[in-house]
């Protein structure tokens, strides 16, 4: 059989606006797929990206993510009667995390909105949800909304020396960027939009600009961050950063609930301990009563993060109420070894009325094939596991001056 | 405390028979109408000076307890007038004439077969009756009215015996084509028979839905397949005078812009609304027998409803397939082979032909053979036209809402010469009796009368948008995701026809 036969019609992931730099740093070839793009789990070796993005700086490839233009008169209450926080007290040039739900209050995603202009935003998310938009949109009459996922090269730039290398770049002023703002910037004859925002709870920002200017927005960072430990990193990397900065991610902390098939294993924002992005105060949004009655009643599972005693991370591990492992009392959703806290951290469910009590996780491993258990005691953690001063200061500490 | 305990957006039959309800419990009631005159598509129209009709042009069951409860008698309303017969037309003159349990013109066979049918389809009837008044309770929440209603239905069921339950658990939802192929030979009676199943639907005689459900609706009341002679104009009189004797206040010429929304404890409310002139008038509570997607989406409006909620009251299926057609004649038509033209008489040959009919529709065409029920309601309301003269009323069935190429005078007035050859062939003299003529299309009935798609029962009659689910869950049993806003029309169960059903069903709810 030739290749061509076997080709599913020609089905091809697509190539980033970035692909031809990063396929040349991809030595091992280590491509999976997201959002139809063609996406690399690691470049060289996951472990060195992190710790890239923990000391130095990384690049990680936004263009999968999904864009969304969202203009119009209607645009603004269209958007607030879509999520639950108040993007109504948001100013131009301002970025919001934001999460949607069902009707009856389930989490469909999270994601980023931009204010872009009073009538014009873009909003950023990692599945897409066109359907769910155009849904949302029905109604209001002086609304449009643009897929331009595949119209912006988008590249997030993370780490304590993302902020020098766009100095030497020549970004006069990014210090005064602050966190959550977006600020324009003279690039190659062209505007560059950038944004201080990221996935990785460190200091870090992403740029956006037109696809035609991707490669050489690639090469003026690379140049500028020769001598700043500049590297791309891939999915894993980004995973390890993003549990140590306790982010939810889909697939792992919620399931999203337009996809979800059996009662009640999707979430809501209670459960995922993101109470503080509902507010009951502004006007209607999708899911308010069920959300209103979930407050009241409190939310059955609470996301909690765990430091877990010994080195054996807990993925998929049950969580139990005492050592025998008699009373069950959640599950962990993303596990791993922190190298930079130097603690073997864990995000779980919990079921809400345990939580104040001992929690032990049964965790399995292995060791030269051979398989072993062990019962470890939890503490939970209230703040993130990661969370240096310079993520959130002004200018960030450490960056040239 | 507001001036009002309630107000009713539209003065339909059902919007009366709700206000009429809830002003006799003690309830100050303002009853708001858009247009200058009450009854909604039973309005009376002055289609050509002196000649009136209304677009519901017939009564075929319309609820006893109703009519008792709101002492319709006193106020001119005869429940009780004579049922006309229904005749179907034939162009040999052989025309089929059912009247009372009597049927004339067909075979032996025929005949015995109709009998027998009769009685069955009466005894269906019975036993979903008590349903047509009461609240059909969601599923799933296993509240006692819950279990009670579905014990009821159950029970009912159950006490016909067991061959009576097995064959109207299999042709619940059977194509009205296949019930008649069944029991009956003449092709002019099985067209005839299936007409009170399709009538003001967007279903063909082989559509399987819910054209059963539908007939057993309207043959509830004592005539089957007929319709009452008591005029429309009368019934709206009397709910309209009953209504204000009750206490009811109705002001006409007074449209809705919008239903105000405010905040309560637990959710949104509605609080009042406000009219086109920006009056605005508060209530405790504020009931809609505006069709479904016209309250939700106009007079709400989105932004105070929940996405899903919204996309399924978008997705409501409510394009209007009935055509109506005036005439004013100088003298009352002579029907070849017909005595008299009293009654309502069919023009539907057979079922193929009413299927091509919609199947034309389907694609957006009008039929080159239209199907049609003709009433001349003057004959027994003589305020309806000039002395001598009369008024043709005509429903036509399957004329679509979008027509491929769009509807424009040139298209209008071919069809309305197509519609009176039609009647002509019956009728040979007719053409020269006509003063004046009037086409309403779906989309006039949507603009003149305020309601969505032209549709009779405001979304379609299916077992997707009914019972339980009429107009849809989370607007169903005559509630809505707001609070204090309620829905009392044809868009709730049991649907439209001049029955009183939602109004009344809305009204012991609201009181509850």
């Amino acid at each position: 059989m030739t290749s061509e036969q076997f080709d599913f019609s020609r089905e091809q992931l697509k190539r980033s606006h970035f692909h031809p730099r990063q396929a040349a740093f991809n030595v091992r070839d280590a491509w999976s797929a997201w959002n139809g793009y063609k996406f690399a789990d690691c470049y060289y070796d996951a472990e060195y990206e992190y710790f890239c993005v923990r000391n130095t700086c990384g690049t990680y490839d936004i263009c999968p993510m999904q864009k969304y233009n969202i203009k119009g008169r209607d645009a603004e209450v269209m958007l607030n009667r879509m999520v639950t926080r108040d993007i109504t007290k948001s100013r131009v040039n301002r970025v919001s995390y934001v999460v949607w739900c069902t009707d009856e209050g389930r989490l469909i995603d999270d994601g980023t909105i931009f204010k872009l202009a009073d009538d014009e935003f873009m909003l950023v998310c990692g599945s897409p949800c066109t359907a769910w938009l155009e849904k949302s949109a029905f109604g209001f009459k002086e609304v449009t909304i643009t897929d331009v996922s595949d119209e912006i090269a988008a590249l997030a730039l993370q780490g304590p020396t993302s902020c020098t290398v766009l100095r030497k770049m020549g970004l006069d002023g990014i210090t005064k960027v602050k966190p959550f703002n977006i600020s324009y910037f003279p690039f190659q004859g062209e505007s560059l939009m950038v944004s201080r925002t990221g996935f990785s709870g460190d200091l870090g920002y992403e740029l956006w600009v037109k696809p035609e200017q991707a490669l050489e927005l690639w090469d003026a960072l690379y140049a500028a961050g020769a001598n700043y430990g500049i590297h791309p990193f891939g999915e894993t990397a980004t995973n390890m950063a993003r549990i140590e900065a306790g982010f939810i991610m889909p697939g792992f902390e919620f399931n999203e609930a337009l996809k979800t098939v059996h009662f009640e294993h999707d979430q809501t924002p209670f459960e995922l301990n993101l109470g503080w992005l509902v507010d009951f105060k502004k006007s209607h949004f999708n899911g308010r009563s069920a959300l209103l009655a979930e407050q009241t009643r409190g939310a059955r599972f609470t996301l909690t993060k765990l430091d877990i005693e010994g080195n054996k991370t807990a993925e998929g591990s049950f969580l139990y109420g005492n050592k025998q492992c008699s009373l069950e009392i959640g599950y962990v959703t993303s596990a791993m070894w922190s190298p930079a806290v130097k603690a073997n951290i864990a995000l779980a469910m919990i079921k809400t009325e345990y939580l104040g009590g001992n929690i032990w996780a049964e965790i399995y491993y292995e060791k030269e094939l051979r398989q072993y258990s062990k019962v470890a005691r939890c503490e939970v953690k209230e703040k993130p596991f990661w969370m240096p001063a310079r993520a959130r200061a002004n200018p960030p500490a450490g960056s040239l001056v | 405390m507001h001036r009002y305990n309630s107000i009713i957006i539209g003065a339909g039959h059902n919007g009366m028979v709700c206000a009429n309800y809830l002003a006799r419990s003690g309830q100050k009631v303002l009853l708001l109408e858009s247009s200058d005159s009450v009854g909604g598509l039973a309005s009376v129209r002055e289609f050509h000076p002196e000649f009136k009709t209304s677009i519901a042009h017939s009564i075929s069951y319309f609820s006893e307890k109703v009519a008792r409860d709101l002492n319709l008698k006193k106020h001119g309303f005869n429940l009780d007038a004579a049922p006309l017969p229904t005749i179907g037309l034939s162009a040999d003159t052989n025309h089929i004439v059912l009247q009372g349990g009597r049927i004339s013109g067909v075979a032996n066979d025929d005949e015995q077969s109709y009998g027998k049918y009769l009685e069955l389809i009466q005894r269906f009837a019975n036993m979903v009756k008590p349903f047509w008044l009461q609240t059909v309770p969601p599923i799933g929440n296993n509240s006692l009215p819950e279990i009670m209603s579905y014990a009821h239905l159950g029970m009912n069921m159950r006490l016909m015996g067991k061959a009576d339950m097995r064959e109207f658990l299999r042709i619940l939802t059977l194509p009205m084509r296949d019930l008649m192929d069944e029991n009956f030979d003449n092709e002019i009676l099985k067209a005839m028979l299936s007409w009170d199943g399709l009538i003001g639907s967007k279903l063909a005689p082989r559509s399987p839905n819910h054209s059963l459900i539908t007939l057993l609706l309207r043959m509830s009341g004592p005539t089957a397949h007929q319709v009452s002679s008591a005029s429309v104009k009368t019934l709206i009189e009397a709910l309209h005078s009953s209504a204000s004797a009750s206490g009811v206040e109705i002001r006409t010429g007074a449209p809705v812009a919008e239903i105000v929304i405010g905040d309560g404890a637990e959710g949104l409310l509605a609080t009042g609304v406000k009219l086109d002139t920006g009056e605005q008038i508060e209530a405790d509570c504020v009931i809609s027998s505006a069709d479904p997607k016209k309250t939700f989406l106009d007079l709400v409006g989105v932004q105070h409803l929940e996405i899903g909620f919204t996309n399924r009251i978008r997705r409501l299926r409510a394009d209007g397939y009935v055509a109506k057609f005036h005439l004013a004649l100088k003298e009352l038509p002579e029907f070849s082979g017909l005595d008299s033209p009293d009654g309502r008489l069919l023009i539907a040959p057979d079922m193929d032909v009413i299927e091509f009919a919609y199947d034309d529709a389907k694609y957006g065409h009008c039929s080159m053979v239209p199907v049609m029920e003709i009433v001349i309601p003057s004959i027994h309301d003589e305020t309806l036209a000039p002395a001598g003269q009369h008024v043709l009323s005509a429903h036509v069935m399957y004329v679509p809402r979008y027509l491929q190429g769009g509807w424009d005078d040139q298209v209008r007035e071919a069809y309305t010469q197509l519609l009176i050859d039609t009647i002509a062939k019956y009728a040979p003299g007719i053409r020269e009796q006509i003063l004046h003529h009037e086409l309403l299309i779906p989309a006039d009935l949507e603009r003149e009368y305020g309601v969505t798609g032209g549709h009779w029962h405001h979304s379609e009659l299916s077992l997707d948008q009914s019972l339980m689910m009429r107009p849809t869950y989370g607007a169903a049993q005559y509630q809505t995701p707001i609070g204090g806003l309620h829905l009392c029309g044809a868009g709730c169960h049991p649907g439209g026809g001049l029955m009183g059903g939602a109004g009344h069903n809305a009204a012991q709810e609201i009181l509850k």
